[in-house]
């Protein structure tokens, strides 16, 4: 009944193939793809603090808190991304954005 | 007397660790109760996050998601970064993406039109992934020499696990902290400048033009004859 290693690292895999999946599911929703995205790094997240506690070592905690802030920067900085493209076009499908280039 | 002291402190160490594995048996089958509870849940609010029809109802199963998470965190030990995870992901990110939601009005209907044409790819590549990783968990082992690698051992019970945190995050990975603060500085700077919009017909206030008027241009002093108006 003790709960080790492999099952911390089943439930962050599982977590992170729905992330992935979620952004193929959802393939012309930008925001379900950005919070498929933070699905899958909280997933990271979970495999870090899980070796970290079981290989007793304080470093993989301090790496996921350096996961966080770059998650979220990442969101701050995809949601402003989103907000100028809604702005230009009135929607948000992903199709369309390759418009963009030049 | 240093032989003495050193058998003294090795019995109390054993007493601490007899004690802690007979707490270890009590607690342990509720710890394995709250790991299945927990990521049962997070795994079911993370199938909601990507197949729910209201993407409002998204971003709250996202909460709930971290929410399982940050117990996920507690169970092994790692308070502080729970408490971050929801500061950080409940308290900022969660709201930031139920503000864009909310704020953009998207026909969201019509986005999930093509939804069903994508699914077989995907479930394809997710099962593929998932095989591949339930490949990797099974046969994976850690290696012997794995221990001696470990550079920042947590140690017991003596501080917290806060304490031990900031400890070595604010002296050996001090640079670390400073670049992630300006990851940080640069993501907010990118956001402010990508949202930024003047519109043209709204009247501002212009602080430099206020602060650089000075009495010569501010009156104008006219000769006004008498019996006649400007």
């Amino acid at each position: 009944m003790t709960i080790g290693l492999a099952h911390y690292l089943t439930v962050a895999a599982i977590l992170f193939t729905i992330g992935v999946f979620g952004i193929f599911l959802n393939r012309k929703n930008v925001i379900i793809i950005l919070m498929s995205i933070e699905l899958m790094l909280l997933a990271v997240n979970l495999n870090f603090v899980a070796f970290s506690a079981f290989l007793g070592d304080l470093i993989g905690q301090v790496f996921a808190l350096f996961v966080l802030t770059v998650a979220a920067g990442e969101a701050a900085i995809g949601l402003a991304i989103l907000v100028t493209y809604f702005r230009n076009r009135g929607s948000i499908a992903v199709e369309d954005i390759h418009l963009m280039k030049g | 007397m240093a032989i003495a002291g050193n058998a003294r402190s090795r019995a109390i160490l054993r007493s601490m660790r007899l004690t802690a594995e007979r707490k270890e048996k009590g607690t342990s089958v509720i710890a394995a109760f709250f790991f299945y509870l927990l990521s049962a849940v997070a795994v079911a609010s993370g199938v909601m996050v990507i197949a729910s029809r209201n993407p409002v109802h998204s971003v709250l199963f996202l909460i709930l998601a971290f929410f399982n998470a940050a117990g996920l965190f507690i169970l092994l030990g790692a308070e502080f970064l729970a408490m971050i995870l929801i500061v950080v992901y409940v308290g900022a990110v969660a709201v930031l993406f139920l503000f864009v939601v909310m704020m953009l009005d998207v026909d969201f209907a019509q986005l999930r039109q093509g939804m069903a044409t994508y699914l077989p790819i995907g479930g394809t590549i997710g099962l593929i992934l998932l095989v591949e990783l339930a490949l990797v968990v099974g046969t994976w082992n850690i290696s012997p020499g794995a221990m001696k690698t470990v550079s920042e051992p947590i140690s017991g019970m003596a501080v917290t696990n806060t304490e031990a945190l900031g400890r070595i995050l604010y002296t050996k990975y001090a640079y670390y902290f400073q670049t992630a603060g300006l990851v940080l500085l640069v993501a907010m700077i990118g956001a402010i400048v990508l949202t930024l919009r003047h519109k043209p017909n709204v009247k501002r206030q212009s602080i430099v033009a206020q602060v650089t008027r000075d009495p010569a241009d501010a009156i104008e002093i006219r000769k006004v004859k008498t019996g006649q108006g400007i």
